[in-house]
């Protein structure tokens, strides 16, 4: 049941893109988003589109699962799409009743905060499908690691990603085992409204919580046996390398936002 | 209340990448008023096999019939045979959530619509069954308890559903010696008072040759032999070929039947052993 | 010869609690020992275990390890680096998703340089089979395997002393004796001292000595054939002795002359053995 719920889903892979420094590949994400942002003609998300399906190719994973992420989303998508259509002012009216007004600048509104949101969901998956989350966390630690002299918790941060990563699937495994505990007992999580629905929860989340907490005080304590101290005077399996390839993959990017700015211009 | 398990075969995330065949071809009757032991390695597909009983798991191919009626056919209230069928889970003290005992216990009797008078005795008799002191303990919250006492009100949740047939996955796993022999002379006395069918799942083949009628035996996911304790224990080299091996008072009789000494070679408990090694001493003397 | 571990009338009370956990225990455990701590839930074994890594400060007396006062705050982490410590739930000590990074986890919190935990880590895992899992997710890992994945995290520190607080408690028969053999191993082949805190009579047995703790204090200290010979104290500790042992005993009793301090099934067969069938 719950098992089924993939987290984080990285697919493993030994592409140029899996091989990238996970710092750059963050950056590249955020300068992707921040491209996706720029763009103000359908002829702009087209290209974007393309070049996403080249990264798709050259990270040798399917489309299809690139697609697949945004399937959770496909509501809050919708509801961004109608809220903006329908709620939005603009000259060219083309419909109205009520208080509902369709026009030709939300229409074109709509399509942009949709296709950006959709844009974002799927710049951040092509960062986490290439990267293992534990190089992530990596990455994460190493680009925040400047505002540690501003007292920005960066080890702590990256420390709690890792351990996150590390127990949801024991976690997920425990609330499966708990739920078929209290089904057991003739608890019921599938009937009833949500109000009914939301009760039917408590026996699950109390002990789930009261595990959580348990786990939480053994490896503390566990971590502490093996010397941790925080993150002063500490050393690191992975040492990250920016290599030339990198510095490739930063200046396509350029190029994509270059071509991006220049086709606002022409058309 | 006869549970029948036809041709059964599970296989988990079935059709994916990850696809695995917990359990294959499972054929089983559980009488009413048997002691089944189920015994296996971890991931012979012991868990498995003991969660289609009460329609936890559904089975890839196969039927589970209780009294007669199909488990997973339409139709089927399971939830009523959840009743009838009760499971306790390995580390069952992980499953309470209550303020109280006492309400931890009643959550499952609550849940079949029963009356709150009704409830009431049957939190007094659940607890009363696993020993607890219902005045000293009902109202005290069940996280203050110690791991044993917590495990006692997680089985007593399950029998306040006064099943027809008790399943306990490792019911002792983690538990001290005492601890242990608590909740294995609770079981007993469940099962000799009569009305309860009980099937534990276990690793102590010293557990299961003094408690149980009769034995189950799985290995990879298959059922590869059942019978009497001293049926299946009389079968040494089976046992040790599938890493399960026999109680010590088996290994013994064995061993020593394998050095010349003339003894029954069906013995496995400890007291049998004992007269038969001093029957033979006594006869070289 | 100096002991690895030395407590001297070490008491220990948790915060909060009326009645200490430990009362004014002493004792020594020479290099290179096997010595098993055997009691039931709550007579004390775990909070000794914790005593014995500095995760616990003794409210009176002195523990030393390896000849450091585990009280002197400086001392803290080179305690912990030369006593390692492997715990109960083997999902609750593992830090990181992937095998080798948790077992570089001790390393890169005692600041080894990046290029010498990559050896220090492969010879860890080797010396615990896990060579192959080195890459793997850890809750892919059966019960006997995390707890193997466990003791290369605390190998890897090149400690002097492991110390197993009932690590095998929640493990199966089979996973049980993995860990029991693995550490067994590692104390014959590195001379690893081994503090071994159980409530299994059957890991007891196979130790060099078995220290039994009831009601916060150490009642009993020997080799297991002496300590298992006295069935009658066990049991009134709610401790069991090894079957064989008690078979012995009531063999003994109905006029068998058997030898005290059988312990398993072997040693019982030899005996009887030699009784039975004396020309052999």
């Amino acid at each position: 049941m719950l098992k089924d719920i993939t987290m984080g889903q990285y697919y493993p892979g030994d592409s140029f893109v899996h091989r990238l420094d996970p710092r750059m590949k963050i950056v590249l994400t955020v300068m992707m988003i921040v491209a996706v942002f720029m763009v103000h003609s359908l002829v702009g998300y087209a290209l974007v589109l393309a070049f996403v399906y080249w990264i798709t190719k050259l990270a040798t994973i399917p489309f299809k699962l690139l697609m697949k992420g945004i399937k959770p989303l496909r509501f809050i998508l919708i509801l961004t799409f109608l809220l903006n259509l329908l709620f939005s002012n603009g000259d060219t009216v083309w419909w109205q009743w009520s208080f509902i007004t369709i026009t030709k600048e939300g229409l074109t509104q709509a399509i942009h905060y949709s296709l950006r949101l959709m844009f974002l969901v799927v710049g951040t998956s092509l960062l986490t499908l290439t990267t293992s989350p534990v190089s992530l966390a990596d990455g994460l630690e190493l680009l925040l690691s400047p505002l540690k002299k501003v007292h920005f918790p960066a080890h702590e941060l990256a420390m709690m990603m890792t351990i996150a990563l590390r127990f949801i699937p024991t976690l997920l495994e425990e609330a499966d085992k708990i739920m078929k505990a209290q089904m057991a007992r003739g608890a019921d999580f599938e009937s009833g409204n949500l109000f009914a629905r939301a009760k039917a929860m408590v026996p699950l989340l109390v002990p789930l919580f009261v595990s959580a907490f348990r786990r939480a005080g053994d490896l503390a304590m566990a971590m502490e046996a093996r010397c941790y101290h925080g993150g002063e005077n500490r050393t690191r399996l992975r040492v990250l390398k920016i290599t030339r390839n990198d510095w490739l993959a930063f200046a396509v990017m350029w190029g994509l936002i270059a071509l991006i700015v220049v086709e606002g211009i022409v058309l | 209340m006869p549970i029948e398990v036809k041709n059964l075969t599970h296989t988990y995330s079935a059709g994916s990448a990850f696809q695995a065949t917990a359990i294959r071809n499972v054929n089983l009757t559980i009488e009413e008023g048997e002691f089944i032991a189920v015994i296996g390695h971890t991931g012979s597909g012991k868990s498995t096999l003991v969660q289609h009983l009460n329609g936890l798991l559904k089975p890839t191919e196969g039927q589970i019939l209780v009294d007669g009626e199909d488990l997973n056919g339409e139709k089927v209230d399971r939830r009523r045979i959840r009743q009838k069928v009760g499971l306790v889970f390995q580390y069952p003290e992980y499953q309470l959530f209550e303020e109280t005992v006492a309400k931890d216990i009643a959550f499952g009797p609550k849940n079949q619509g029963l009356s709150a008078d009704e409830i009431d005795s049957r939190v007094h008799k659940a607890m009363e069954q696993v020993h607890l002191d219902y005045a000293k303990y009902a109202e005290r919250s069940p996280f203050e308890l110690s791991g044993g006492q917590m495990r006692r009100v997680a089985i007593a949740g399950v029998l306040a559903m006064q099943p027809k047939v008790l399943i306990l996955d490792e019911p002792t796993a983690g538990l001290d010696p005492q601890g242990r022999d608590r909740i294995l002379g609770m079981v007993k006395e469940l099962h000799q008072a009569g009305d309860t069918t009980v099937v534990m799942v276990s690793h102590s083949m010293d557990d299961v040759a003094r408690l149980a009628t009769r034995l189950v035996v799985m290995s990879r996911g298959e059922l590869v032999a059942t019978g009497t304790p001293r049926e299946i224990f009389k079968q040494v080299k089976m046992m040790e070929s599938i890493g399960l091996g026999v109680p010590e008072a088996a290994k013994l009789c064995n061993m020593l039947r394998q050095r010349g000494v003339q003894l029954p070679d069906d013995l496995y408990q400890m007291e049998e052993a004992r007269d038969a090694i001093l029957a033979r001493w006594k006869e070289v003397r | 010869m100096e002991a690895r571990i030395k407590l001297e009338n070490v008491s220990f009370t948790y915060e909060e609690a009326e009645e200490p956990a430990l009362k004014n225990v002493s004792l020594q455990i020479m290099p290179g020992e096997f010595v098993a701590v055997l009691g039931h839930n709550g007579s004390g074994k775990s909070t000794l275990a914790k005593l014995l890594n500095a995760l616990f400060i003794p409210t009176e007396g002195t523990v030393t390890v390896c000849g450091m006062d585990t009280k002197i705050e400086e001392k803290t982490l080179p305690v912990r680096q030369r006593a390692g410590m492997i715990f109960q739930n083997p999902d609750n000590q593992i830090v990181s998703s992937i095998v080798k990074e948790d077992v570089a986890f001790g390393l890169e919190n005692m600041g080894i340089p990046t290029e010498e935990m990559l050896p220090r880590i492969e010879s860890a895992l080797s010396a615990v089979h896990m060579n192959e899992f080195a890459d793997k997710a850890p809750h892919m890992l059966s019960g006997g395997q995390k707890q193997r994945v466990a003791i290369a995290g605390v190998l890897a520190m090149e400690p002097d002393v492991i110390i197993a607080d009932e690590s095998t408690a929640m493990l199966d028969p089979s996973g049980r004796k993995e860990v029991l053999d693995t550490v067994r191993r590692l104390n014959r082949q590195k001379g690893i001292t081994v503090v071994w805190i159980t409530h299994f009579m059957e890991e007891a047995a196979q130790a060099d000595r078995v220290v039994v703790v009831s009601d916060g204090q150490v009642v009993r200290d020997g080799k297991p054939q002496q300590v298992f010979e006295e069935i009658d104290t066990m049991r009134q500790l709610h401790l069991n002795v090894p079957h064989m042992t008690e078979l012995a005993h009531q063999l003994r009793e109905a006029g068998m002359p058997l030898p005290h301090g059988i312990l398993t099934v072997e040693e019982m067969a030899e005996e009887v053995m030699k009784l039975l069938c004396p020309s052999k």
